[in-house]
């Protein structure tokens, strides 16, 4: 189905989110749709599959416009949309999420379902457990079995919101050759995506969105500097590494063991010091989300010895942690790290005004204003934290860390964020770092962890399976420890 | 968007839609009863409002029902649901009713009654806190916790009035002994109302607006409310502010028990609470959580309860149609509510649809 988009217009009340959209895309070929954050590609695309209405301007499908105004409708039409975070009820098995919206009658035949399911599998080289309870599924297998339904819907017109945040290399891989697959038998698919590589990898071509409008189209094989230029107008620079020269140790783990996450954590044993940079790498689920909350008190350790400085940390609950220098900031910000329906001034007066009974809301708003200044926050210090973008609620993380911590525990800091907005936020980091704070952060994306980091641990099934300095690796050898091969 | 049908003209609207319903209802209720709906009106509102002794008694019933409001605030803001008012409100009669039996015959009887008025807010507290430790501990739900611990408590006032408390002689359900008037809540010429009661209620609306509004507990209850597994990372300690909220609503609502006994009924009953806590919650529902509309509304409700106790002498019908219209009105505002919600959420997207349309035609 060809797609045609006409001077499409998205207004939120006075801000505006597409001003006058128009391209076209072709079937039987991957069209991604490039732009840092608020550029108005999520926008564009919920409205492409009826989440939103657009305010005003045509959509065309193969020469005819179209109107529709739900999701629902824009599926009859046969278009779906897989979000960053799948549609899917966590608590139904894989089967049963895939009977959803499908099978239809008062006896469902799951024999008959559970071959279909089976076959789409191979086809596309995907491989799930029709029994498991998606609750225990990772975001990639999550991602797979979302879009088996869509097909299985038989939509003809595929969008994927940023699909390879949060999923690793392998899944990765798997995705891009089932995209292709289907590419080729003639379905389109539309990438938002801000991640170079990928778009570099899968796109036959792309349009670059810039504030709201079309910044360019381009066919593959892509000009990076070309890219880069359209979507910023300069292209960055990538983030130096910190220099500050490392001190007595911090931070250790001795044979710590663990539940939570997938694999939980196994006698996992590292210490880091004062003013070092630590990446943590692997598979999504291998480790790194129970280390990460093991360090900062939110789940206790089953065996093993957790320190800070001399003293032993087990057993003490979360706010002894906070109180001794350890703050995390994780990566499901609304989820976990902020409260949805307070305002921005309601969380700092929280985080900085914790001495006085009555809140002087007068000065709370003054610093707030202050705090919305210094780190860029895109919002005003009355709204709620719920009402701005994923960015901007990272900077609003960032900008409630107390003045210098000691460690900083970071869960997929910079997830979803544009490459501008990353190095930002980055040199921010790195100012903590150069104070002396220690930095521990996971992160999916090898590039990241090698450009930023002293030091890099690779976890593997619940193990560290390598703790080796970022200057005496490479991404091979990294990427052949993620995958389990020491 | 979701400013719009908190306007003045929004809730007006909102406010005669409902009533029209519940009218509506209620008519068609009292018809099926045989009853003349317009003469049941208006019994019900000379029965409430007709006169000042008939307003004070309203009063009476405005001072325990908006102190278990109050107290519903803080467990509502912080994200539980405090069914267990009712019993609380049971602990609080049974510890002022103990306070007083202590003091009978004192030198001193205003100091018995704020003991007892301490002794009251005490029990309900430590009742609530009870329910909060179920919670907490033992990872039972506050709503069946708090229900059964309801029954618990009722059955411990039925067992201490028979039991005991029994009168000299003869236990009865007409309750323990009266108290000496010296231990009553002193009540003007004429009024039944106690104006230390009406005062004391006033200032906790006042001290609870303040307190959720500007202090740093509001702010943590709500947080915590917000969002339980953020709060660790604010330094926020949930389950001992959820204990702190429990042990404020229980407060509450055994001073609306001390309330009945020294101010009311001027002993222990079996149905000393009157329900007060079940209507409680339905007053904080209709007020849609706000504490603004609180006492407004228990008044209302209040007038409700006390224009309907006349109902069945004049009418023959049953006095539970206060209870008919209170139920049938939360029920109708949530309706209308949620009604006008989706309304204004379609209104605006075809409103942006035309605004837009128009601006680039």
């Amino acid at each position: 189905m060809v797609i045609e988009f006409q001077d499409i217009h998205k207004h939120y009340g006075a801000s505006v989110a597409n001003r006058g959209i128009s391209f076209r895309v072709e079937p039987g070929r991957i069209h991604g749709i490039l732009g840092e954050n608020g550029a108005g590609k999520s926008t564009l695309m919920k409205i492409l599959s009826g989440y939103t209405v657009k305010t005003s301007g045509r959509i065309l499908f193969d020469g005819r416009p179209v109107e529709y105004g739900t999701p629902a409708a824009a599926l009859d039409l046969g278009i779906g949309m897989l979000y960053q975070e799948p549609l899917d009820f966590l608590p139904l098995t894989v089967l049963e999420n895939f009977m959803l919206g499908q099978a239809s009658g008062f006896l469902q035949s799951r024999a008959y379902y559970e071959r279909k399911l089976e076959e789409w599998c191979r086809q596309l080289g995907f491989q799930l457990n029709p029994g498991l309870p998606v609750g225990k599924l990772t975001l990639g297998e999550r991602q797979q079995l979302e879009l088996l339904r869509f097909l299985t819907l038989g939509v003809d017109v595929l969008i994927l919101d940023e699909p390879t945040t949060g999923i690793s290399p392998v899944q990765k891989e798997v995705l891009f050759e089932a995209l292709k697959r289907l590419a080729s038998q003639g379905k389109t698919l539309l990438i938002v995506s801000h991640k170079l590589e990928d778009v570099e990898a899968l796109c036959d071509r792309v349009t670059v969105l810039c504030d709201g409008a079309v910044a360019g189209n381009l066919d593959a094989p892509f000009d990076t500097e070309q890219v880069l230029g359209m979507m910023f107008g300069t292209p960055p620079a990538p983030p130096p590494r910190c220099t500050a020269s490392l001190g007595s140790t911090v931070l250790s783990f001795e044979e710590v063991s663990a539940t939570g996450g997938r694999a939980g954590l196994t006698r996992g044993s590292a210490s880091f010091r004062r003013g070092e940079v630590v990446g943590l790498a692997g598979l999504e689920g291998s480790g790194q989300g129970p280390f990460l909350r093991l360090a900062a008190g939110l789940e206790e350790p089953l065996g093993g010895l957790i320190r800070l400085g001399e003293r032993v940390m087990n057993g003490l609950d979360p706010l002894e942690f906070r109180r001794s220098g350890v703050t995390f900031l994780p990566t499901a910000r609304l989820e976990e790290g902020l409260v949805p329906g307070l305002t921005l001034s309601e969380h700092f007066a929280l985080a900085f005004h914790d001495r006085t009974f009555v809140i002087p809301w007068n000065e709370v708003t003054s610093w707030t204003e202050k705090r919305i200044d210094r780190f860029r926050i895109r919002g005003r210090a009355d709204s709620p934290v719920e009402s701005l973008s994923g960015g901007n609620q990272q900077r609003i993380l960032l900008s409630l860390v107390p003045e210098a911590p000691i460690v900083l525990l970071l869960e997929q800091p910079t997830r979803g964020l544009d490459l501008e907005s990353a190095r930002w936020f980055w040199q921010q980091l790195q100012g903590l770092c150069a104070n002396g704070t220690t930095i521990l952060f996971s992160s999916a994306e090898l590039d990241e962890i090698l450009r930023v980091s002293h030091r890099v641990l690779v976890f593997y099934n619940g193990s560290i399976v390598l703790n080796v300095k970022t200057d005496e690796t490479d991404f091979n050898q990294l990427g052949r420890a993620i995958a389990g091969k020491v | 968007m979701r400013e719009k049908s908190e306007t003045l003209k929004g809730i007006a609207v909102e406010l005669c839609m409902s009533l029209g319903v519940v009218l509506a209802f209620t008519t068609a209720v009292l018809l099926l009863a045989k009853a003349p709906p317009l003469q049941g009106y208006r019994y019900l509102l000379e029965g409430s409002l007709g006169s000042w002794t008939k307003i004070a008694q309203v009063l009476t019933v405005w001072v325990p029902l908006t102190l278990c409001a109050c107290g519903l605030q803080y467990t509502f803001r912080i994200g539980l649901w405090n069914i267990g008012v009712e019993g609380q409100v049971f602990m609080g009669a049974m510890g002022a009713t103990a306070a007083l039996r202590w003091g009978v015959g004192s030198e001193f009887p205003l100091l018995w009654l704020v003991l007892s008025a301490l002794a009251g807010a005490l029990s309900g507290g430590v009742w609530a806190l009870l329910a909060g430790l179920l919670k907490s501990k033992g990872g039972v739900n506050e709503i069946f916790g708090g229900l059964g611990l309801n029954f618990v408590a009722q059955s411990i006032s039925l067992w201490l009035i028979f039991g005991p408390w029994k009168r000299p002689g003869i236990a009865s359900m007409s309750g323990t002994e009266p108290f000496p008037p010296e231990l009553w809540l002193p009540s003007l010429e004429g009024w039944r109302v106690s104006p230390h009661a009406l005062l004391f209620t006033v200032a906790v609306i006042l001290g609870t607006g303040r307190l959720l509004q500007s202090t740093r507990i509001g702010l943590a209850l709500k947080a915590v409310g917000g969002n339980v597994r953020a709060a660790p990372l604010f330094g926020l300690h949930a389950g001992r502010w959820m204990l702190l909220a429990m042990v404020l609503g229980g407060g509450l609502a055994g001073l609306a028990g001390t309330f009945q006994v020294t101010g009311v009924y001027h002993r222990l009953i079996p149905s000393i609470s009157s329900q007060y806590g079940y209507l409680a919650l339905l007053v904080v529902m209709l007020a849609n959580y706000r504490l603004l509309w609180i006492p407004f509304i228990a008044f209302f409700f209040a007038a409700l309860n006390v224009g309907s106790i006349q109902l069945p002498m004049m009418l023959q019908v049953d006095s539970s149609l206060s209870g008919v219209i209170q139920g049938a009105l939360v029920l109708a505002t949530l309706l209308v509510h949620g009604w006008r919600e989706k309304a204004a959420e379609r209104r605006d997207a075809e409103t942006a649809r035309r605004a837009g349309g128009e601006r680039h035609a």
